[in-house]
């Protein structure tokens, strides 16, 4: 439980281009359950105050941009970004009360502690960005760098993200602040989260080495003949496992589509061709 | 004459803002926008046909299921492979697509619909026994209560005892729509955004531990949805029984069904499905087969070249952002010209009609408790009543169809994709009926549009002037405290408008 010793970091959670996905996967965090991240403490002495998050609060309309004013005017708290934010048309594909969502984003990025944008949408600009991008869709800190504004940031992709890989990234501020850049890859994700790339812990790795392959779908092996991006794909799925470990989309025998990645969906499309190694060392060099 | 303005309209999916004029505290006329275009149908032109499974779940993260039925329908169509798909690769998309569905129910009753009726002040001071409710009211005297308060303040009528009921229910909710996940998960890999769901059928063969993970995890699910959801409705519709003659909106409903039964070789109309679809027309207690050449999506009063629109199977998605008279990223979809509402309310008063036994049962049981006719279904408090009569109709369903699956048997069947090709398909989805139309040349999308439930619910208005369902819904309703329009925001909540859906 919350005590009254315990010491609350205001969360202000928006959402542009987004489909709301982030926040569902959020909902499925095993443990901590999203009850506890609501009402107890996060890390011993630390818990979150979730201020505003239009999925779930209380209040309607004015009611609740009231909320989002009185959290942002004391400054201190965590902006949370779920979506991409589309600039084209001024900024009129997204809007909120009276205000353009890339402009809100950036009121309340200047204000804020830190940005943690959750999803592939906000953090590198995701499937609103994929060609042809109709409503100029781009990653959030593209956007705050065209603004100059200079809040740290930091990604937690993924279409949507494992949730753990979004609490573990929130307690880590929490606890200590924001992190050092050498504990963020080049991409602004947390390391000790992403780590290595799924091809180098895959489960299916023995059936790679001893040439295994599947042809279609529906085979079992390695799935790298029918396109499977896990060669060039960061994350812990294949340590942590999807809802409590029960399955993940290898376990299901169906190749990673790389939704952690910069350029998703655009690099990684076709998601059942193999990759060919010109496209994977081009996509290395341009995004990491 | 006062206007308002209720903008955002949280607790839903997404982005939408409703306009009212309201007039010796009734409704005269409402206006419902919806805020967000991404561009999803242009996305998905030009790509590799199959990656539409996966790319058009990402339309919307609280149903992608039904987007990855839909859309695996339209490639089997278009591929010419229907009647190739092995049965467990039916059934397995028939448990992910039901999963969807509980998932969605519980979520929209208690995490998006129940604080419109349950006052957290209610629950301060009261001796409660459940743990997590005494959590709750620990944290709620403690602090500022945010998230769950302010809310607009109105007639909350529950009182102590049905209010600590549903404040335990909402917190347990939480688990069980996180179950419902784990149903899908166990034969899509993940969710949301499921990787099982493909042209062919599905990526993994059941076995007898998925089979025995999927049948306890359901068996729990199923015990909430009768024993607390469903009766839960029934208690909440005592307190709020007048809500049974608010939001009633247009009479028209229209549905495709879905929960393909056998294989099928290319008529939609002939497969049968768990649920079936149908058409009712202006309040007529019979139901009429579909036209799938009468539907039109119209975007007069919509931010989009008029010179895009038309019929789903050739119609484009061209936005203009400053066009005048327009209001909304929502398109109006029409049948015969006419505006429908979609949703569990439709679904269930077509399969009531048509004499679906099963929900001649339930709906009939559940009607007979709350003392309504069927008319009287397409309201605020029917809807929710509704939806969890389909809940518990979707879950019995699963528990035979989970005994149908083979161990160890295919359930993607191999194929050769062609160059060219036509598809539509078409599925039940939590919030109503979900219609995808393809066409593929040179081995490539070339066009693709969605037509989605929430699409047709929250329409603006049309060439004629015709208002949206959502918009015929509020007209009338009274709105005792303009500055808390609480009244209009139960209406609309009632249809679980899911915005990212309705425009993609």
């Amino acid at each position: 439980m919350s005590s009254e010793k315990s010491e609350i970091k205001p969360v202000i959670w928006i959402q542009g281009a987004a489909c709301t996905g982030c926040a569902i996967s959020l909902m499925n965090s095993p443990y901590p359950k999203l009850k506890n991240l609501l009402l107890d403490e996060l890390v011993p002495g630390k818990s979150i105050g979730l201020k505003f998050m239009a999925t779930l609060m209380g209040g309607t309309g004015e009611l609740a941009l009231e909320v989002l004013e009185k959290t942002r005017a004391k400054k201190d708290y965590l902006l949370v970004v779920d979506g991409a934010v589309p600039v084209g048309a001024e900024g009129k594909y997204c809007m909120v009360g009276e205000e353009s969502f890339s402009d809100q984003v950036a009121r309340l990025a200047q204000d804020a502690l830190a940005v943690v944008n959750i999803g592939t949408c906000s953090s590198y600009g995701g499937i609103p960005s994929g060609n042809p991008n109709q409503t100029e869709s781009i990653a959030v800190t593209e956007h705050l760098d065209d603004k100059g504004i200079t809040t740290p940031a930091l990604n937690v992709p993924g279409c949507p993200p494992e949730p753990s890989w979004f609490v573990d990234t929130l307690a880590k501020v929490i606890i200590s602040g924001i992190p050092s850049p050498d504990e963020l890859d080049k991409t602004g994700r947390l390391k000790e989260v992403y780590g290595d790339t799924i091809h180098s812990e895959c489960p299916r790795r023995g059936d790679f080495a001893t040439g295994h392959f599947a042809r279609h779908l529906g085979e079992e092996g390695c799935l790298a003949e029918i396109g499977c991006k896990g060669p060039y794909t960061n994350s812990s799925c294949p340590n942590r496992g999807w809802h409590d470990g029960l399955n993940w989309p290898i376990g299901n025998n169906h190749p990673c589509i790389g939704c952690t990645e910069p350029g998703f969906p655009d690099v990684m499309s076709p998601f059942y061709e193999k990759f060919g190694m010109e496209e994977a060392e081009d996509m290395y060099r341009r995004l990491k | 004459m006062r206007q308002i303005s209720i903008d955002p309209i949280t607790r839903i999916e997404g982005h939408l803002k409703i306009d009212l004029d309201i007039d010796s505290g009734e409704v005269k006329s409402a206006r419902s926008s919806g805020t967000l275009f991404r561009g999803l149908e242009e996305v998905l032109s030009g790509r590799d046909p199959r990656d539409a499974s996966r790319i058009t779940q990402r339309v919307c993260g609280v149903c992608p299921a039904a987007h990855a039925v839909a859309s695996t329908l339209a490639l089997d169509d278009a591929f010419g492979i229907q009647d190739k798909i092995p049965a467990n690769g039916r059934i397995i998309r028939n448990l992910i697509l039901g999963g969807n569905f509980i998932q969605s129910d519980v979520l929209h009753f208690y995490h998006l619909s129940a604080l419109d009726y349950l006052n957290p002040e209610d629950l301060k001071g009261l001796e409660s026994h459940n743990s997590g409710v005494k959590d709750l009211q620990t944290y709620l005297e403690s602090t500022d209560g945010a998230p769950f308060t302010p809310e607009y303040s109105g007639d909350y009528r529950l009182g102590a005892e049905i209010s600590e009921a549903l404040a335990g229910d909402y917190l347990q909710a939480l688990e069980i729509r996180k179950k419902a996940h784990q149903l899908i998960a166990i034969f899509g890999g993940k969710m949301p955004h499921n990787m099982g769901t493909v042209p062919g059928g599905t990526t993994n063969k059941p076995d007898i531990d998925s089979i025995t993970k999927f049948r306890s995890r359901l068996g729990e699910i199923k015990e909430f949805v009768n024993n607390r959801y469903l009766p839960g409705i029934v208690e909440l519709a005592k307190g709020y029984n007048d809500y049974f003659g608010v939001g009633q909106g247009v009479s028209n409903f229209i549905e495709y069904g879905g929960f393909y039964l056998e294989g099928f070789a290319g008529s939609h109309k002939q497969t049968s499905k768990g649920l079936e679809g149908g058409v009712i027309s202006d309040g007529s207690d019979s139901v009429k087969d579909y036209d799938l050449s009468q539907i039109t999506e119209e975007v007069h009063h919509s931010w989009y070249k008029e010179e895009g629109q038309g019929h789903p199977s050739k119609a484009k998605t061209l936005p203009e952002a400053d066009k005048e008279d327009a209001y909304s990223w929502v398109k109006a979809p029409r049948y015969e010209g006419k505006p429908h509402e979609v949703g569990p309310t439709a679904r269930m008063m077509i399969n009531y009609l048509k004499g679906n036994e099963l929900v001649e049962r339930e709906l009939g049981r559940a009607m007979d408790k709350v003392g309504i006719e069927l008319d009287q279904l397409p309201s605020v408090m029917g809807r929710h009543l509704a939806r969890a009569v389909e809940c518990k109709c979707v879950i019995e369903l699963m528990e035979d169809w989970v005994e149908n699956l083979e161990p160890g048997k295919p359930s993607c069947a191999e194929y050769e994709m062609p160059e060219s090709g036509r598809g539509v398909g078409l599925t039940a989805a939590p919030r109503g009926t979900l219609g995808h139309w393809i066409e593929v040349a040179e081995g490539q999308i070339k066009n693709y549009q969605l037509v989605v439930p929430t699409t047709w619910n929250a329409s603006p208005r049309d060439e004629g002037g015709k208002p949206g369902p959502i918009e015929q819904s509020l007209l009338g309703t009274n709105i005792q405290d303009p500055e808390n329009p609480l009244e209009a925001a139960r209406v609309v909540r009632s249809f679980d408008p899911c915005m990212a859906c309705a425009v993609h």
